[in-house]
């Protein structure tokens, strides 16, 4: 697939966060956002997953759970799940619970939601799949936030310390947390270093950029014996004006009129 | 003979090595004393030390578990489920993973490391979480029994397992059947239901008591989740009055899960022997127990006691 039509599916993706999120009346658009092309490329071009009950499916482990209705979107658009669901999430009954349940849904690997175990879950599956002598790859998506879980640490020593290199984790770098930017809420920075000292392989990227994107997984596929981190420097909120690089968008709904802004100004594709 | 439950998780293992090879054993270095040991020498490329790491242990064993084996998790009780707490909460029994926590070390009778490595809240902590089951052996036949069942039943399990040896409550023609209490001692005056190395101070409690012409009924009950109703229920109707006996937090833990059966359905008098709501110390196992009123004549004290509250009534 080329990039326009990643560029594509991105757009429809955003369209569908904004509306599950403003339909909702809560939940987290700003994180969904900025990861948009990260999963948009990791569902239509790097991973193996085209039916998520095949054994051999590449796994993607959404540790930063609260950016549930991205990862939605994009089983939505790969056809695993109905669009019908959009106008439920967060609601009573629903399959599309706040943050991902994977009894729920087909194509959701772990539960996630609770910060900081989605690294360890993920290292989980790729020493199984190492055990077991098979191809699978596992990705995980981490918030910049999220790192600052100490658990984040302990998975990334034992990732590093068993050569995880069917393991790759992209960490979603917006600069932004609930209470403000990293840097004033407790410093991340550099988080590189930080990967490279438990034995990781790091690339950095723009995260929404599907050109540099693509480079970075590429040499993701160049590296062997050591797992591999991307650190993509992102925009919370990226796509719409009055959210972009705004923490006060982290956990708040768009009301009618920010709604359709929002969905006015995604009509066209960049 | 006498043997830690601890023990009978490593023979169990052996065994799980030797037959499953779906199991795999996860530990944060403590593998000498939990006896996972035993696993890693018969299956190295099974055995992974996460280091001094108890959040990861429970994280990483429920990727295993989501790939399709069955991990096995161990630590001391206390870091296992304690410093794990949330991971186990969230990331194991929400889901429904097939994570086995086996977690030694539980109870008072740590000994000698004292109140911190002494877990007297595990059960309360596990038993609170949906889809968790909870088993306590009473002794190192009935571990090993536990351990095999956890590994052929789908989904969480706590087993909560000791340091110090304990005498055997059973023969080795013991069937464990997981949910079910067991009736070790028939009697009609009153029962007393114990848990863990409590169900030995219990026999002997009941023995005294018969010198006395109490007739006390004993049960163990070795599942706390799901927990066997029905022989609670029925002991509450024919004998009147209950007695619970556990190395744990009079807080949460087989006493007020008899509680709760009891005061939903048949409410009778009950009396609780457990930790009176304080943290233990440095000490031998055997010192800890009698300060801290987990002895045969402390259950034989609240069997009178128990006794007196069902005349009252």
């Amino acid at each position: 697939m080329n990039n326009e039509n990643l560029c594509v599916i991105a757009t429809n993706m955003r369209r569908n966060i904004l509306t599950m999120v403003h339909g909702a009346k809560s939940g987290h658009p700003g994180g969904s956002l900025s990861a948009v092309e990260i999963i948009t490329y990791l569902y239509f071009k790097e991973m193996n997953i085209e039916d998520p009950k095949d054994e051999n499916r590449d796994r993607f482990i959404l540790s930063k759970g609260h950016g549930a209705p991205v990862l939605y979107s994009a089983l939505m658009e790969k056809g695993f799940i109905s669009k019908d669901l959009i106008g439920t999430l967060r609601k009573i009954d629903s399959k599309l619970q706040g943050h991902p349940d994977m009894n729920k849904i087909p194509g959701i690997e772990a539960s996630t939601g609770s910060l900081g175990q989605g690294l360890a879950i993920a290292n989980g599956m790729a020493l199984a799949f190492k055990l077991d002598n098979k191809k699978n790859r596992v990705f995980a998506l981490l918030g910049d936030g999220e790192i600052q879980e100490g658990m984040i640490w302990e998975a990334a020593m034992l990732a590093g310390h068993y050569h995880l290199d069917n393991m790759t984790a992209i960490v979603d770098h917006n600069g932004l947390q609930i209470d403000g930017r990293n840097s004033d809420v407790m410093t991340v920075e550099p988080i590189d270093k930080k990967f490279e000292a438990f034995g990781w392989y790091t690339i950095k990227a723009d995260g929404n950029d599907f050109e540099s994107l693509e480079k970075a997984f590429e040499e993701r596929r160049t590296v062997k014996d050591k797992p591999v981190v991307i650190i993509a420097k992102t925009t919370k909120g990226k796509g719409c004006s009055f959210m972009e690089d705004q923490a006060s968008w982290h956990g708040k709904a768009p009301n009618d009129e920010e709604y359709l802004k929002a969905m006015d100004e995604l009509g066209r594709c960049e | 003979m006498a043997k830690a439950t601890r023990e009978a998780y490593g023979e169990a293992l052996k065994k799980l090595a030797a037959n499953n090879p779906d199991v795999v054993v996860l530990d944060a270095d403590l593998s000498g004393s939990t006896k996972t040991s035993e696993f890693k020498k018969i299956s190295p490329e099974r055995f992974f030390n996460v280091g001094i790491a108890e959040q990861d242990l429970i994280g990483t064993a429920a990727g295993m578990a989501i790939a399709g084996k069955i991990p096995f998790a161990s630590s001391f009780a206390m870091f296992a489920v304690g410093r794990a707490y949330e991971i186990i909460r969230n990331t194991v029994a929400y889901p429904k993973l097939n994570v086995k926590i086996a977690a030694t070390h539980a109870g008072l009778t740590v000994g000698e490391d004292g109140a911190s490595h002494q877990a007297i809240e595990d059960i309360s902590l596990m038993r609170g979480i949906p889809n968790m089951t909870v088993i306590n052996p009473a002794d190192s036949i009935e571990a090993e029994q536990a351990v095999l069942k956890a590994a052929e039943i789908k989904g969480p399990v706590y087993i909560r397992l000791g340091r110090m040896a304990v005498e055997d409550v059973y023969d080795t023609d013991y069937k464990f059947q997981l949910g079910k209490g067991v009736e070790l001692k028939k009697g009609n005056d009153l029962t007393i239901i114990a848990t863990g190395i409590m169900v030995q101070e219990a026999l002997k409690a009941a023995k005294k008591l018969s010198e006395e012409g109490i007739d006390a009924r004993v049960i163990n009950i070795h599942t706390i989740k799901p927990i066997d109703k029905e022989i609670i229920i029925t002991a509450a109707k024919e004998t009147g009055a209950i007695v619970t006996a556990e190395e744990h937090s009079i807080i949460g833990g087989l006493g007020s899960a008899v509680l709760e059966v009891l005061s939903d359905v048949y409410p009778v008098p009950v009396k609780r022997i457990g930790v009176l709501d304080t943290f233990g110390e440095s000490g031998k196992p055997s010192d800890l127990l009698k300060k801290y009123h987990l002895t045969e004549e402390d259950i034989q004290g609240a069997c009178r006691e128990a006794i007196k509250l069902k005349e009252r009534i």
